[in-house]
């Protein structure tokens, strides 16, 4: 299948592979981290890690936007959705996500109006055809998504609806990358930078973690060959003793970002003062809340929100498999007590958690794998 | 979650027994330790399943890990018999020197009615392909109808008179029926059940427990495409493909295999979970590996491409007309001949074969040359194909 089969090519990954592989220098341990729970997925639904010489571990970042929920804002959409006459809706990854109470499927199993929408349009369809109830979309994600939703709120605004608003949690990328870059816990030597988010900040923002930190950064697409070989660049970075931002995803990623989306992003959205990640504490200008303009999209306004901190379970070690810090099958409840069935933690739940993709895909045993050969 | 603080807690305190039994070891390598993790998730893996939930969620009826505990735990826990107990899509029943195969199945697709098919005779063939897995000649069927209030009398005529043309094409009879209307709201227009009899004459014993290592898998032809059918048909994707639902009776198909080779050691029609998920219960019945190539598996461009925009992965597709058997090595060649050689089985492949390692998991070689695990999946992203 054209665009996609040229980037699943074994022959070019072979090659890429015994490149990477003369690159490392001989006892030296090389952690680089993927920003993005996207490439987390990629990276174990292929197999890519097969590839990889024993000297270069994968650090899974914090880009994924269910993961860094905290337990309180999920208390806090639940709270909403309970209000008389409200129609919740939400993408389809958070409706597993634990809050103190159990998830969204709980609650809708329970009788609470909660529905999948694939786009925050969506949300618009449904308040047309609802005009006697409230629809509230639960928003998240990095800046991908907080176009779509800017979008989503100058639409209704100007169509006039009146029963529309948006629980925001959109969060930004940039303040996470510094606060684990200052984080002392961990020692990383690269970042595979996020290609989606990138699609819409561009790639200049991450300039100061090559020029403050002297790390290199290549901006990756999200086939396997996009990482291999920006896991081969990043290793190129090293070997020649050079800390600078590259785009691999070319064909996706302008430099200077889409200023479009941008641009709808602030008249919309403004920065939060503080806003609270899952694992990683309070970040300060982290994350976007709703213009005063736009107050009547606001569900945080609209609606009395309980705002209260809720404490991870104490099992739970998301915050440090969010950091990077622990592997996921080092955290105490992986696999045992938290499955993707029965999840504790967040990344346990999302497509792109770093625990679910290696629950799914990389629980193997490496040391038996035999080849496969079907004549 | 009324349970949660002892599940968790005793996952917590196992962690410590054994972290402090390593301890006493000399340090384990980061591979060690990682070994040992997984081990100690097998072994959770193995426990009796547990219903946590205090409510029904939709994951309970995806065909995938949460059904398998409510089935395991609710069901096959209360009516504990011999003949339920293998968990194959019919019951094998002696009677009076006779082999008989029974078998049932409720039908709430939505929409009722998609390109290729309807629910009519989708609750036809389902119940037909479930008697012809299990190596028997199906033979009649019942029909229970659940009607909400208010639904046209003249889709339902266009429903019956599907599952009629439907009967005719597999060859059996439906001998008995029921019909019961609800109030408006009370159900989504027309729900179906179908039971059905056969007889099972081929002197074989089907069953995911009997592969073994060395068995070769075949899957009749492309896969997904009835779940794709039934997502792009429902509109809210404002995606347009030129599909159609793969259902058919696969009785006829079955018949030919058995007739050609005897080293047919279990069949299944790979309907919700789609292909992934038998997989899996080959694993974990028979206690063996199986390993398939992504390369191999007969996969349309259009599903393919449906399935890459909206993240989801044909393995765990529904289809409603494709088979997946487990053969013995010698006789491989010769099952794939004869599935060729039928119009339902024309793209039959190979795609991956049974091996002694790792027990109860299933590997996949992706076509990019990794290697990963397919799981269950816990949840379906796409309720109410069939």
């Amino acid at each position: 299948m054209r665009f996609v089969d040229e980037f699943r090519d074994a022959d070019k990954a072979h090659a890429l592979a015994a490149k990477i592989a003369d690159l490392c220098e001989p006892g030296r341990q090389y952690k680089l981290m993927e920003v993005c729970g996207g490439h987390t997925h990629t990276i174990y639904k292929h197999g890519l890690e097969d590839y990889l010489p024993e000297s270069i571990t994968l650090v899974h970042g914090p880009g994924c936007p269910v993961c860094v929920i905290p337990m309180g804002r999920v208390d806090d959409a639940m709270a909403l959705a309970a209000e008389p006459d409200t129609i919740m809706t939400s993408f389809g990854d958070m409706m597993r996500v634990p809050g103190s109470k159990g998830s969204f499927f709980d609650a809708k199993a329970a009788g609470t109006d909660i529905r999948m929408v694939y786009s925050p349009l969506d949300s618009l369809k449904i308040a047309r055809q609802n005009p006697d109830k409230r629809v509230v979309f639960m928003a998240i994600g990095f800046e991908t998504t907080t176009p779509s939703t800017a979008m989503t709120v100058l639409r209704a605004a100007a169509e006039g609806l009146t029963n529309f608003s948006v629980f925001c949690n959109h969060v930004t990328i940039i303040p996470a990358i510094k606060a684990i870059l200052d984080s002392p816990d961990l020692r990383l030597d690269g970042f595979i930078g996020p290609g989606h988010v990138s699609t819409i900040i561009g790639c200049r923002p991450y300039e100061f973690i090559a020029r403050d930190y002297g790390k290199p950064v290549v901006v990756a697409g999200f086939e396997p060959l996009d990482i291999l070989q920006s896991i081969y660049l990043l290793m190129l970075q090293l070997a020649e003793g050079r800390s600078q931002v590259e785009n691999q995803y070319t064909r996706v990623v302008p430099w200077d970002g889409n200023l479009a989306a941008l641009k709808a992003i602030t008249q919309v959205m403004e920065l939060r003062p503080y806003f609270e990640w899952r694992g990683l504490g309070f970040i300060s200008q982290s994350a976007m809340k709703m213009r005063p303009e736009y107050a009547a999209f606001d569900a945080e306004l609209l609606f009395q929100v309980p705002g209260v901190r809720v404490a991870d379970p104490k099992a739970c070690q998301c915050g440090e498999v969010l950091k990077g810090v622990l592997k996921p099958w080092e955290c105490k409840v992986f696999g045992t007590a938290c499955t993707p069935e029965t999840p504790i933690g967040t990344c346990m739940v999302s497509p792109e958690g770093a625990c679910a993709a290696y629950y799914n895909f990389g629980r193997l045993h490496r040391r038996r794998v035999v080849e496969v050969s079907i004549s | 979650m009324t349970d949660g603080a002892t599940w968790v807690d005793e996952a917590l305190r196992e962690h410590e027994r054994e972290t402090r039994s390593a301890a006493g070891r000399a340090a384990a390598t980061g591979a060690e330790r990682e070994q040992q993790v997984l081990d100690r998730i097998d072994k959770a893996r193995r426990r009796r399943p547990k219903v946590r939930e205090e409510r029904i969620t939709m994951a309970h009826g995806s065909g995938g890990k949460a059904t398998r505990t409510l089935v395991e735990a609710v069901f096959v826990d209360a009516f504990s018999n011999v003949l339920l107990e293998p968990l194959e899509d019919a019951a094998q029943l002696h009677i009076n020197g006779s082999r008989v195969a029974l078998t049932t199945d409720s039908y709430v697709v939505s929409p009722l009615f998609f390109p290729g098919g309807d629910i009519g005779d989708l609750a036809v063939n389902g119940t037909v392909n479930d008697l012809a897995v299990s190596g028997a000649t199906p033979l009649y069927l019942s029909a229970g109808f659940i009607l909400e209030e208010g639904f046209p009398v003249a889709d339902l005529t266009r429903i019956v008179a599907s599952m009629k043309a439907a009967a005719e094409t597999a060859g059996v009879q439906v001998v008995t029926g029921d019909t019961k209307v609800v109030q408006k709201g009370k159900a989504d227009g027309c729900y179906i059940n179908t039971a059905g009899v056969g007889v099972i004459e081929h002197d074989v014993s089907l069953g995911v427990a009997n592969a073994q290592p060395g068995d070769v898998i075949i899957v009749s032809g492309p896969i997904g495409e009835h779940g794709v059918t039934i997502m792009l048909a429902r509109g809210e994707l404002d995606i347009e493909a030129d599909l159609e639902s793969d259902t058919a009776p696969l009785n006829g198909l079955i018949a030919d295999l058995l007739s050609a080779s005897t080293g047919v050691r279990a069949l299944r029609d790979a309907t919700r979970g789609g292909v992934a998920t038998i997989l899996n219960e080959v694993a974990t019945s028979a206690g063996v590996g199986v390993q398939v190539n992504e390369d191999a598996i007969p996969v349309s461009t259009i599903v393919r491409g449906a399935s890459e925009l909206l993240g989801i992965d044909p393995m765990y597709v529904a289809c409603e007309g494709r088979l997946v058997a487990v053969v013995a090595p010698d006789q491989a060649a010769a099952a794939l001949a004869a599935m060729r050689a039928h119009p339902l089985g024309a793209q039959a492949a190979v795609i991956g074969e049974v091996t002694a390692e790792p027990p109860g998991a299933v590997l996949l070689k992706t076509a990019f040359g990794g290697t990963r695990i397919v799981d269950l999946l816990v949840g379906d992203p796409l309720p109410r194909i069939c």
